[in-house]
């Protein structure tokens, strides 16, 4: 009975490396003999950033898609990870959602262990006039509003998970060169996906998952419409060291014409900065000496923009309004830090670019993260969105195995495009049109803009709803 | 499982019968004195449902609608018969469950729930469709070492043999092609193991399942065959209640279904009144 049961297990999704057919069938695709046939999987995720590893963790976690085997293609090495005392410059601030996605991993532990800054208030406000919204976790929600974490911490964590002894079911390669995808158009006869080295090994697989970022090769050979655009902007990052020690658990982020500007906490004494701006504007600020570029900071923060008097004037006559009932005027805005100093070498830029998969998916293919959606990082919604991929998909997929269906089954896949389009688009639609709105400086804009953000801040139940998007 | 196929001796001299019975009322005041001679076997539905055997198993032929069906199918016998934490789910949730599926056609129904695991035995009227049944069950290596078994042969016939014996019986788009409700539910329950439940599914008798059923799936939407379904023959909630409870059965759930034909999708929703799932326990003696 237990023998019998075990090979029925054997049996049910686990296909064996030594699949005959699948040999066979293979030696019909390889007219060159350098090519080696290195196995079948039911899943290869291309692409270990944050979202491909989230989710092979998951899927070697996961009660259901722990019988899955899985193999992880990342094109970069294996580096050993070492905690240095100096902030990296490249960080994330993962909301709620994606907190309890890490719990459910048993991740968020080695992110609290390494490091993380919980941000509890979020004051965003235009150079252009007095409007101002302010967050704060305490009145809207119970928890924090999101946490800065570096992008290495958060990755190491996912790691120490993937590569501990309770995953016996992924297989990954590092140093991946994947030179070309042969999708298969499913139905019975198929040996499904074929994905084809740089070494000449080749691997097949059921379900194919492209996790392989903003440039994503899984998603040219699916042939599906991408939709994008470039800012002409880059994004300035680096670690600022603070002026003065405070409990620094504020986000903060200010709009300028030229784009908006956010510090993010990580200690008492130092934040992140992201700063988007032109690309001309950028390439000057990276050719700044050090110290002249923490003055255009300080500047970027504090400096008066000229304004128009039109604007100021309606501002504060909605803002005398808003008193009159009682509700937030939007008059107490409080100071963000000044910088003293930027650790050495930790500025760099990154261009920033729209972009949209009209598809998530394809017969036994699926995207997810940047692959299928880039966005601004305006709002720190990337990875979030990603990391909700990740959600949505292990759920839908495993519901699906569950009620006896084939992992590449039609069903869940496009549920989990539908569902993830329709919270991914209206976010990054959002985020561009607040990136085009902030962009101007035209005093009918600046008034449009002002005025919908005074008001925004007063009324208590859209500040809700936007938190609870964004988590 | 199919609207289709049903029960069945094969005799032909019954279908005067049928007509006389056709409503649900009269059920009740024939069926205390079954005879071997009666039979739950519509010939001429059984014979409609065979004409259909080629296209069976493709899920975009002339069934795509009950192989679509499958997705809310499945899950409400398997929750019906386990329930488990997200936790403690398993890739063979039905592995202990022997389980009959009355009038299985093509075998789509039963091969879905072999597939986790359930030790499955197809019965239905349509010798063709029980062939169909048997050559597919081949080709799913899923199923290589639980496959489905098919025989040919009526609920009345079959439970004659095994009485008490199944965890669970599922009638699926069946009971409306039947001759002798009464005796189609009495039979179905003495195959169960007291403890054990009966699934079932079919169109309601109401205006707007007339409609819909009739109308638009098998003149407008060609969704099933012309003359699949009669109206006359649909049942309801309450008769089933009815019937099921005087053969010692609890009617633990009854769901309404939605079918949205443009995009081949099945919901449950509130309303009973085009499509109805009951899930009913058989009591201890
Ligand atoms: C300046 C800037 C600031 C940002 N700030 C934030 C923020 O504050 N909050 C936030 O949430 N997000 C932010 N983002 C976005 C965030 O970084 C991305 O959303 C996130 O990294 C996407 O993760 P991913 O795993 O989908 O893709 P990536 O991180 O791009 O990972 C893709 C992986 O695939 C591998 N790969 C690619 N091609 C192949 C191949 N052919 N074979 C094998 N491997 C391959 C790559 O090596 C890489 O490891 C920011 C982005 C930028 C540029």
């Amino acid at each position: 009975m237990l023998i019998t049961k075990s090979i029925q297990l054997n049996n049910i999704l686990v296909t064996r490396i030594t699949n005959i057919r699948s040999l066979t069938s293979y030696r019909k695709y390889s007219n060159n003999n350098e090519q080696k046939f290195k196995g079948k999987y039911d899943v290869i995720i291309a692409g270990g950033g944050m979202v491909g590893c989230a989710l092979a963790c998951a899927m070697g976690k996961k009660s259901l898609l722990s019988n899955l085997k899985v193999l992880l293609l990342e094109g970069s090495p294996d580096k050993k990870f070492k905690l240095k005392p100096e902030y990296s410059n490249r960080v994330v601030a993962l909301n709620q959602s994606t907190k309890s996605l890490m719990k459910s991993l048993e991740v968020w532990q080695h992110v609290e262990k390494m490091r993380l800054q919980p941000v509890r208030h979020m004051q965003v406000w235009d150079a252009c006039s007095d409007a101002l919204i302010s967050f704060c976790s305490s009145d809207i929600l119970d928890d924090d509003i999101s946490y800065i974490v570096e992008n290495d911490v958060l990755l190491e964590s996912i790691n120490i998970e993937l590569k501990s002894s309770t995953i016996k079911n992924v297989d990954i390669v590092y140093g991946a060169k994947v030179v070309g995808y042969e999708l298969s158009k499913g139905g019975h006869e198929s040996n499904g996906h074929i994905v084809k080295m740089h070494n000449g090994d080749t691997y097949s697989c059921d379900l194919l998952i492209g996790a392989d970022g903003a440039k994503s090769a899984v998603r040219e050979a699916m042939g599906v419409q991408y939709l994008s655009w470039n800012y002409d902007q880059m994004g300035i990052v680096a670690t600022l060291h603070l002026a003065e020690e405070t409990t620094n658990t504020t986000a903060w982020q200010r709009f300028l014409p030229t784009g908006p500007i956010a510090f993010l906490p990580l200690n008492s004494t130092k934040s992140s900065l992201v700063w988007s701006m032109t690309d001309t504007q950028a390439k000057e600020l990276l050719n700044l000496p050090e110290e002249r570029f923490v003055d255009a900071l300080n500047d970027a923060m504090w400096k008066q923009y000229p304004r128009s008097s039109v604007v100021d004037a309606c501002t504060s006559w909605l803002g005398s309004w808003l008193k009159r009932f009682d509700l937030p005027d939007g008059a107490e805005r409080q100071l963000p830090p000044s910088v003293q100093s930027i650790i050495s070498g930790s500025r760099a830029a990154f261009p920033l670019g729209f972009g949209h998969s009209t598809k998530y998916v394809a017969p036994g293919v699926a995207l997810i993260g940047d692959a299928a959606h880039r966005v601004h990082p305006l709002a720190g919604q990337g990875v979030n969105l990603g990391f909700g991929d990740v959600k949505d998909l292990i759920s839908f997929l495993s519901d699906s195995i569950y009620t006896g269906l084939d992992i590449t089954h039609p069903n869940w896949m496009e549920k989990y495009e539908s569902e993830r389009q329709r919270h991914n688009v209206p976010t990054q639609l959002a985020v561009d049109a607040l990136s085009r709105l902030y962009g101007a400086d035209l005093p009918p804009l600046v008034l449009a803009r002002s005025l919908g953000l005074q008001l925004t801040n007063a009324l208590h139940p859209i500040k809700k709803m936007i938190m609870s998007h964004a988590a | 499982m199919s609207p289709l196929s049903k029960t069945f001796i094969t005799m032909k001299s019954i279908s005067h019968l049928n007509k006389t019975i056709g409503r649900g009322i009269k059920i009740a005041q024939i069926s205390n004195n079954v005879t071997a001679a009666k039979t739950t076997i519509d010939t001429s539905h059984v014979e409609k449902h065979s004409q259909q055997a080629q296209g069976w198993w493709d899920p975009n032929g002339p069934m795509k609608a009950l192989h679509s069906y499958n997705l809310i199918r499945i899950p409400f016998i398997r929750d019906g018969l386990v329930s488990c934490s997200l936790d403690e789910r398993t890739l063979l949730p039905l592995s202990n469950k022997v389980i009959l599926d009355v009038g299985c056609g093509g075998g789509i129904v039963s091969e879905g729930i072999a597939r986790l695991g359930a030790k499955v035995t197809g019965i239905d009227a349509s010798k063709e469709l029980v062939e169909i049944a048997k050559e597919h069950c081949t080709i799913d290596s899923r199923l290589e070492n639980n496959r489905p078994s098919y025989h040919c042969t009526t609920v009345e016939e079959h439970s004659q043999h095994f009485f008490d014996h199944y965890d669970a019986v599922v009638a699926s788009e069946v009971i409306e092609h039947v001759a002798d409700k009464e005796l189609f539910i009495q039979s179905c329950v003495k195959a169960l193991k007291p403890g054990g439940k009966i699934f079932i599914t079919t169109p309601n008798r109401s205006k707007l399942s007339e409609f819909v059923t009739i109308c638009l799936s098998e003149h407008v939407f060609n969704l099933v065959p012309k003359g699949t379904h009669e109206y006359d023959k649909f049942t309801t909630p309450t008769e089933v209640t009815f019937l099921l409870e005087r053969n010692n059965c609890h009617v633990q759930l009854v769901h309404g279904i939605m079918y949205y034909p443009v995009i081949n999708k099945w919901a449950w929703t509130s309303s009973p009144l085009l499509i109805f799932a009951l899930q009913a326990v058989k009591l201890a003696e």
